[in-house]
């Protein structure tokens, strides 16, 4: 433990929370009764009433007491989504089936937004205008890209070898 | 009420939705003062989350004034300002007993990895987020904390998610003094790692990120070693040269699925999707450690296979920890820190952005734009 004459006076709180015994760490498994060994044991919350249709994993026996109904499977979508609950979380056909869902229901959002009369402005939407403000280039070297893509050349092999076009490449 | 609407990869907006409801006796309604946009939202933003709904509302990291309780709810009263952790936890199921409040087994009927997180999909139980003028938060008895008299707002709304997340993925590290400590990630959960290893009795502590402001921003706030992986051959060999050919003690994985830095892993992982996102900074976390080491995940990865040298884990005795933080069972201690001074997380919050901007605040954010570390969304009925 050489390194630790070294004086860490300069960093506010050093060693405030050592603990030898965190090793390695929380939680540790309480002492637990027989009757905590088997199942649901606890004393269960009221059970909110379920007056949407909600998808149930099929790893749990039952709803849990609480749940969102931000967005109730409908629609195409919703046919997959209900498909992919019928396998479990342990499986390709629960999650993949989901992923196609989520790409079917953006085309749903968009044909739902045409139906209510609004055009979606995707320019808006993609916060385009912050990365104008803040980044002319990249923005109109993407638009570049993207127009010689339609043209049909070829230049997105080449730029896709490239990590550094990181999670903002559209 | 205004509110962010998801629209599909890389689209959203705000839009005119319904008021929230009670539904349960133990709800309660908020109203939002702040909001955050988190890295994890990143995930869902780019479309990487399955059961990502178009219409959701996302956003984990809140605080508001409790508008509306329901008839169960004895803890907290009309008026009470409060901060709402990310985990929506019953209190009193097998895991939450357990002090486990991110792992609450009545929050999401979704799935069963994962509890109730506001605003994460439906794999985390469809609830819509906080990124809105209102939002229903459950189990009010449990996770709504009332912020200090005299705590700074900002920092409340850090301590719903970045703080406890940082400080649990340290602790999960079984940091001992002395340790050297490597953190992969210099987002603001990786910065706040770094920030509280040193409480753990760090002896070093490295991290290791490839955008400049960020490594900039770290060194300053976390008073540590930062490194940009880009100016090295492999940051594995770098860690190994720079600890006398050891490794590391702890390793922290503060980046999870988006991570850069590997062809193959960006291939396979984040435009094919053939894995669920890219397991570099994984890949590097397990590579660098000492043997017998501790590697401690807090980056979000995906539901589905990743494609992790689980061997190495074998061969090199490594212990593997990982979580999603219990925010509720480390908020006293940290509420604590931040009233004596020895943790301010305000000064990670660069940008200030009304609600009604929310589509730009995600695209300044996910594209790293104008030296942002930590977004703060603020509703227009919390400007009057
Ligand atoms: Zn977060
Ligand atoms: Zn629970």
């Amino acid at each position: 433990m050489e390194h630790l004459k070294k004086d860490y006076s300069h960093i506010k709180g050093w060693g405030i929370d050592a603990d030898p015994q965190n090793d390695p760490t929380y939680p540790m498994k309480p002492h637990r009764t027989d009757a905590e060994q088997s199942g649901y044991s606890w004393e269960r919350p009221t059970q909110q009433p379920v007056d949407v249709e909600i998808l149930h994993s099929i790893e749990r026996p039952n709803i849990s007491a609480v749940f969102g109904t931000a967005s109730p499977p409908s629609g195409l979508s919703g046919v997959i989504r209900r498909f992919a609950f019928k396998y479990s979380e342990n499986s390709y056909l629960h999650w993949l089936p989901l992923i196609l869902a989520d790409r079917v229901n953006v085309v749903e959002g968009i044909i739902d937004d045409m139906k209510h009369g609004h055009v979606p402005n995707i320019f808006e939407e993609k916060g385009y205008k912050a990365e104008w403000k803040h980044d002319k280039v990249g923005l109109l070297t993407k638009f570049a890209v993207a127009a010689a893509l339609v043209a049909g050349v070829v230049v997105l092999l080449s730029k896709k070898n490239e990590d550094d076009y990181d999670e903002d490449d559209d | 009420m205004l509110a962010m609407d998801y629209r599909g990869p890389k689209r959203v907006r705000v839009s005119q939705k319904p008021m929230p409801e009670i539904k349960h006796p133990e709800d309660a309604i908020v109203r939002v003062t702040r909001s955050c946009i988190c890295g994890s939202d990143l995930h869902l933003y780019n479309g990487n989350v399955p059961d990502t709904r178009v219409g959701t509302t996302f956003g984990h990291e809140f605080i508001g004034v409790v508008e509306e309780i329901g008839s169960e709810v004895t803890k907290l009263k009309v008026g009470d300002h409060v901060l709402v952790p990310f985990n929506i936890a019953c209190g009193r199921c097998h895991f939450c007993k357990q002090g486990l409040f991110g792992n609450c087994h009545e929050s999401n009927p979704m799935a069963t990895a994962v509890g109730g997180i506001f605003g994460y999909s439906h794999t985390a139980g469809g609830f819509h987020g906080g990124q809105a003028e209102y939002v229903r938060v459950p189990y009010a008895n449990v996770g709504p904390t009332v912020i200090p008299e005299g705590m700074d707002p900002d920092d409340a709304v850090l301590l719903t998610d970045v703080v406890p997340t940082g400080y649990q993925a340290a602790e999960m590290g079984g940091i001992q003094p002395g340790d050297t400590v490597v953190v992969f990630g210099a987002g603001p959960v990786g910065i706040m790692a770094a920030k509280c290893s040193w409480l753990f009795g760090a002896g070093r502590v490295i991290v290791i990120d490839h955008v400049d402001y960020r490594l900039e921003f770290v060194r300053n706030y976390a008073q540590c070693e930062a490194y940009n992986f880009r100016e090295m051959e492999d940051p594995v060999v770098f860690i190994k040269k720079t600890t006398d050919w050891m490794g590391a003690d702890v390793v922290i994985d503060a980046v999870g699925a988006e991570a850069a830095g590997n062809t193959m892993q960006t291939i396979t992982g984040r435009k094919t999707l053939m894995q669920a996102g890219s397991a570099t900074a994984l890949h590097w976390a397990i590579n660098s450690v000492k043997k017998g080491g501790i590697v401690s995940i807090v980056g979000v990865y995906g539901p589905t296979d990743n494609l992790v040298p689980i061997g190495n884990v074998l061969n090199k005795g490594l212990t593997i920890r990982a979580n999603q933080a219990s925010v509720k069972r480390l908020l006293p201690r940290l509420i604590e820190h931040v009233q004596n001074g020895i943790l301010n997380p305000k000064a990670l919050i660069t940008h200030r952005i009304p609600l009604e901007e929310v589509a730009d605040g995600y695209r300044l954010f996910s594209a790293k734009l104008d030296n942002c570390i930590k977004p703060v969304l603020i509703p227009p009925s919390a400007r009057m």
